[in-house]
């Protein structure tokens, strides 16, 4: 469900055509790798059946035509709750969490909280893995040795993450 | 006894113009371990130093199984943290002249336990830390980790109701600092002691029971939030 959230972000500021939400997506969470257009077109579709985007209009240009696509209040009102919920903490939640941070900071919601309750989430799951391996035989505890420090270089992000919205606030005169 | 076994209650102290701690409240069951987290100059060792007895607080009151502490002369405190508490330092803080047996007995000797069952206490907490092989070592020749293994042992010799532990793996490397940890929380665990860790990492937070943030001498609400 989270590569339609992350779309739903993408469009959010302003009605767009699938290539340049493809486009978008790229730049910013592609990470080197291309987005499949026909994958963009599919998930547009599902967005609008499930009444969180709406077809506002079609492009003609040189190609073919391309439809252009904005957010509903519906899903602007699900896209705020999908950023405010703390990713399942895993120790490969790594990327989603990236790019609810980035969404919430370029679309003016608290980075901030995002990043304080994922940090709670990760916490408690740490400390439930301390407590199984700990229960366990050499395995169980290397096992839960590697769960251990792939959450805590999660944390480490989300400290320093944190640490750099804090300082960018603290610049721009918005600190508390 | 009902209620908590340590609390601090509207902690506040000033250095100057700087307000380390402001209206600061935490407390401590018996046996739980609770982390305290912050940047560092955020407040965290302050903090420590008012609930040890250490420091008496500008502002606030620090309880001790249901009696105040924070008004209690010096050497009523001193005493206190002599009995019923112990202190694991960053730099462990052993005494170089003595044998690490030595260290770990010195303070059940301050309590005027016997040589000979204080070494014997002390020799069978070192085998349970697995430091017991460098027993008969002096101090100044031991290794970081040892030296921390050392430290934990020096302040859980006495079975005290609450260890003090301040960044107690911060001048480790972290695998070394985990295992101390671990140990750390185990034997504090095994006899019953609350700890209280002061630490700016969160895989080390994560040993305890729960964690409170310190944000400029303040409790962080933040890291509260209401989930969902
Ligand atoms: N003895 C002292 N004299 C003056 N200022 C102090 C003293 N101890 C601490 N401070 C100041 O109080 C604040 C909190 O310090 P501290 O409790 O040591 O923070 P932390 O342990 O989180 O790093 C800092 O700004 C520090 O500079
Ligand atoms: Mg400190």
């Amino acid at each position: 469900m989270s590569f339609s959230h992350l779309l739903l972000g993408i469009l959010e500021p302003a009605p767009c055509h699938g290539f340049a939400l493809k486009n978008a997506y790229d730049v910013r969470f592609g990470r080197g790798r291309s987005l499949g257009v026909g994958q963009v077109y599919a998930t547009l579709a599902r967005l609008q059946r499930d009444g969180l985007a709406e077809l506002v209009g079609v492009e003609s240009g040189d190609g073919p035509d391309r439809r252009v696509y904005a957010v509903t209040s519906l899903g602007v009102a699900e896209l705020s709750s999908w950023l405010l919920t703390p990713e399942p903490p895993t120790g490969y939640a790594q990327s989603v969490l990236f790019a609810k941070t980035v969404l919430a900071l370029l679309s003016d919601r608290p980075a901030d909280e995002v990043l304080a309750r994922q940090r709670v989430v990760h916490l408690e799951r740490m400390r439930e893995v301390r407590r199984l391996g700990q229960a366990g035989d050499l395995v169980s505890r290397l096992s839960a040795d590697h769960e251990i420090a792939h959450l805590d270089a999660d944390l480490r992000w989300i400290e320093l993450a944190g640490k750099r919205l804090e300082h960018i606030a603290a610049e721009h005169g918005l600190s508390g | 006894m009902s209620g908590p076994l340590l609390a601090g209650l509207g902690l506040g102290v000033s250095f100057g113009e700087t307000a380390a701690l402001e209206d600061v409240s935490l407390s401590l069951s018996a046996g739980e371990v609770v982390a305290v987290m912050g940047t560092s100059g955020s407040g965290k060792s302050t903090l420590l130093h008012c609930l040890a007895g250490v420091l008496v607080p500008d502002r606030g009151e620090v309880s001790f199984a249901g009696e105040r502490i924070d008004n209690q002369s010096d050497r009523r405190r001193s005493d206190l943290r002599l009995r019923s508490f112990g202190f694991v330092p960053q730099f462990g803080d052993l005494v170089p002249e003595l044998t690490l047996l030595e260290n770990v007995a010195l303070p059940l000797r301050l309590l005027q336990v016997g040589r000979r069952e204080a070494t014997g206490r002390a020799a069978a907490l070192l085998d349970e830390l697995e430091v017991g092989s460098a027993a008969s070592r002096r101090a100044g020749a031991a290794s970081g980790g040892q030296v921390q293994r050392v430290a934990v042992a020096r302040a859980l010799v006495h079975c005290p109701s609450v260890v003090f532990a301040d960044e107690p793996t911060g001048a480790l490397d972290s695998a070394t600092g985990e295992l101390v940890l671990e140990a750390l929380v185990a034997t504090a665990r095994d006899r019953g002691s609350a700890v209280l860790l002061v630490t700016h990492e969160a895989v080390v937070a994560s040993h305890a029971d729960r964690e409170v943030v310190v944000r400029d001498g303040r409790l962080d609400l933040l890291a509260f939030p209401t989930v969902g």
